[in-house]
């Protein structure tokens, strides 16, 4: 049986730590198998701290492309280097994270290699008797949960929704094997070219990486009010997240856009304040881990899906919260100095 | 300028109804629509003809009821549709998708672009547009959220990824997939829907198409759904109701005792 394999991402030449998030549930997955766990790395100017960072998280062995041609990402070179390392070593399993960058390379890697690939996977197990990998992943809008397998075709594949599992935590003696790859240059050329970066700073916490979201909608009555969000965020180390509403009228930029047309997330936290908790809205954030909803009427559809529901008029709850987050964390700063 | 758009007809999902039982999709008396995201890419395709010229072509593959999604297209300005529905087609996973797609649109001649929606409402994958592309070897945009500049030969755009955008020039022709900041999509007219309802659109089944039966339908994919069930959103769900400033407070300590509980603060 082939290794299991995880896609370590290398973005703007830092390795990102769903990394090790892949290699948390690829662990449990080669173990049960009893196969190695490998990471494949492609990237340019590749340290090798975090090469030596995938082993001490997991990683039985590195597979390392480090070309000039992968400074940023494009698709087509990607797709041709990882077809040579799939069919080279045949991994039995591999697995992505669904991030911008997994959820276009991945596809269009297994239409070329004729394989199986599911997609935003939360749960990924070993199937008892076959070893068959069963990916589950919600549908329609987080209605149904669906078990997929890829029965007859290798490797496997699937990506993973960020945040859906914890980092694996390093162990600073771990040994491992690392192998350096190079391809010819034919294999990198692109009918894309990359052009830019441009940050947005909006998105100074992108709600796709948070652990914390704080969400707001048409209920903050005002755009000014999305200072508030923005504050009780920053204090929790969270990002912006916000209603189709709100994004409509303005008052936030789309990258923030939660739900159907916006993104799904699954923070571990999802604070909603003003937001009714339209399908459309849910359908993007109900796996979240916990839910804190804020909303001034007791029968907004949001209450059904939160942890703890607050019915009560944001402008004032939220300041009031923020004002006694912010004495918390005087607190306990002063206690740590003594 | 040749442009096809690849678009799905989805049930309406708004009030999706499960039957606890069968954990699956009550569709009678469920409305089908175009895939809503699908709407950007019709727009996108529209608004690039209106400036440049040329022809805006929807393709779906589905059952026969499919027409009403093509025929809605062409009713907002697209030129005119080809419909693949075979019975040989059902059951395709994203991969037959991709490939049942791709092959129709090669059997359409030249084309400078194909775009699709992000993603379809009922399957969520967002797999067939990249699929689409892999096929067709083509450059791809994913996630596209403008349209820089085309001509030449060529297309810039300008891509939504995490933190920020990108820019990336691709040569035509050339695939984008878009989310919704990039257009904002019309309604039908009443003249599109005059010149939809006359409308022949073929209809093709794999006899009209370059495609190989045995990478078709069911067995032509690679996945297999072991099982659907519903989640089970378990939530405590504890309410607090805010009336005076004594229960403001109260409900404000439950919020803290909630972040510190949880390691949040
Ligand atoms: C095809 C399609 C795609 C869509 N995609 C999305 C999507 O991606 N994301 C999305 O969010 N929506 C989406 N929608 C829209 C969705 O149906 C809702 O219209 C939208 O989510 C409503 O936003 P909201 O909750 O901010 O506003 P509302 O529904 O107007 O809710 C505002 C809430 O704020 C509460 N409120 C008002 N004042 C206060 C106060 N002072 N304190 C506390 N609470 C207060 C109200 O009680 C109310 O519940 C989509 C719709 C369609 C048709
Ligand atoms: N059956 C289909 N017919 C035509 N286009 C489709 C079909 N399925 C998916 N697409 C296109 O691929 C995109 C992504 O769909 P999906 O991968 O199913 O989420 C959609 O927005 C459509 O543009």
């Amino acid at each position: 049986m082939g290794e299991v394999w995880t896609l370590a991402e290398y973005r703007h030449e830092k390795l990102s730590t769903v990394s090790f998030e892949l290699l948390n549930r690829g662990k449990s997955l080669s173990q049960k198998l009893n196969v190695p766990l490998a990471s494949v790395i492609l990237g340019s100017n590749i340290k090798k701290e975090d090469v030596q960072e995938l082993i001490e998280r997991g990683a039985d062995k590195v597979y390392v492309v480090d070309d000039k041609n992968f400074k940023n990402f494009l698709v087509e070179p990607y797709a041709n280097v990882l077809m040579e390392l799939l069919n080279e070593y045949k991994p039995d399993i591999f697995i992505a994270a669904a991030t911008t960058t997994g959820r276009t390379l991945m596809p269009y890697v297994a239409v070329r290699i004729k394989t199986g690939l599911t997609a935003d996977c939360t749960v990924l197990e070993i199937e008892e008797g076959t070893g068959n990998l069963l990916q589950t992943r919600p549908a329609i809008g987080g209605n149904i949960l669906a078990t997929i397998k890829t029965p007859n075709t290798r490797p496997q594949m699937a990506t993973v929704r960020p945040h859906s599992m914890k980092p694996s935590l390093p162990d600073r003696n771990r040994k491992g094997e690392v192998i350096y790859k190079n391809y010819d240059e034919s294999l990198f050329k692109a009918k894309s070219k990359y052009l830019r970066f441009i940050k947005d700073e909006s998105q100074q916490v992108t709600v796709q990486d948070a652990k914390v979201i704080v969400a707001g909608g048409r209920g903050l009555g005002k755009e000014e009010n999305f200072k508030i969000i923005g504050e009780l965020a920053e204090l929790l180390g969270g990002a912006v997240g916000a209603s189709r509403d709100v994004v409509d009228r303005g008052w936030i930029t789309y990258p923030h856009q939660i739900g159907l047309s916006g993104k799904t997330v699954s923070p571990a936290l999802y604070i909603a304040a003003g937001i009714s908790g339209a399908v459309q809205h849910i359908a993007g954030m109900q796996t979240s881990e916990n839910i804190i909803a804020v909303n001034k009427d007791p029968d907004a559809q949001i209450f059904h899906l939160a942890n703890l529901g607050i019915v009560g008029d944001l402008n004032e709850v939220l300041p009031l919260l923020i004002k006694r987050i912010k004495e918390y964390k005087a607190k306990e700063a002063s206690k740590n100095v003594q | 300028m040749k442009i096809i758009v690849p678009i799905k007809q989805v049930p309406e999902t708004s009030n999706v109804k499960m039957n606890p039982e069968t954990g699956t999709m009550v569709r009678e008396g469920v409305e089908s629509i175009i895939n809503p995201l699908d709407l950007y890419a019709i727009e996108t395709a529209i608004k690039l003809k209106e400036k440049f010229g040329g022809k805006v072509t929807v393709i779906s593959m589905g059952p026969e009821k499919a027409l009403e999604a093509i025929k809605e297209a062409i009713a907002m300005g697209c030129d005119d549709g080809v419909l693949l529905s075979d019975r040989k087609f059902a059951g395709s996973d994203t991969w037959a998708t991709s490939y049942v797609i791709a092959n129709g649109i090669k059997g359409m001649g030249d084309f400078d672009l194909v775009i699709c929606g992000e993603r379809a409402t009922d399957g969520d994958t967002a797999q067939v547009g990249p699929g689409i592309a892999s096929f067709l070897d083509l450059p791809l945009s994913t996630f596209t959220s403008e349209i820089l500049t085309l001509g030449d030969g060529r297309i810039r755009v300008k891509r939504l990824v995490e933190g920020g955008y990108e820019e990336l020039e691709m040569t035509l022709p050339a695939a984008l997939t878009v989310v919704k900041e990039i257009s904002d999509p019309r309604l039908p007219t009443l003249r599109g829907k005059l010149k939809a309802k006359k409308m022949e659109i073929p209809v093709l089944g794999p006899q009209n198409i370059d495609v190989k039966e045995e990478n078709l339908g069911l067995n032509g994919s690679p996945t297999r759904v072991v099982k659907i069930f519903t989640p089970k959103v378990t939530r405590e769900g504890e309410k607090i109701f805010v009336k005076d400033e004594k229960t403001l407070n109260e409900a404000v300590d439950k919020i803290m005792d909630f972040l510190i509980k949880k390691e949040f603060i």
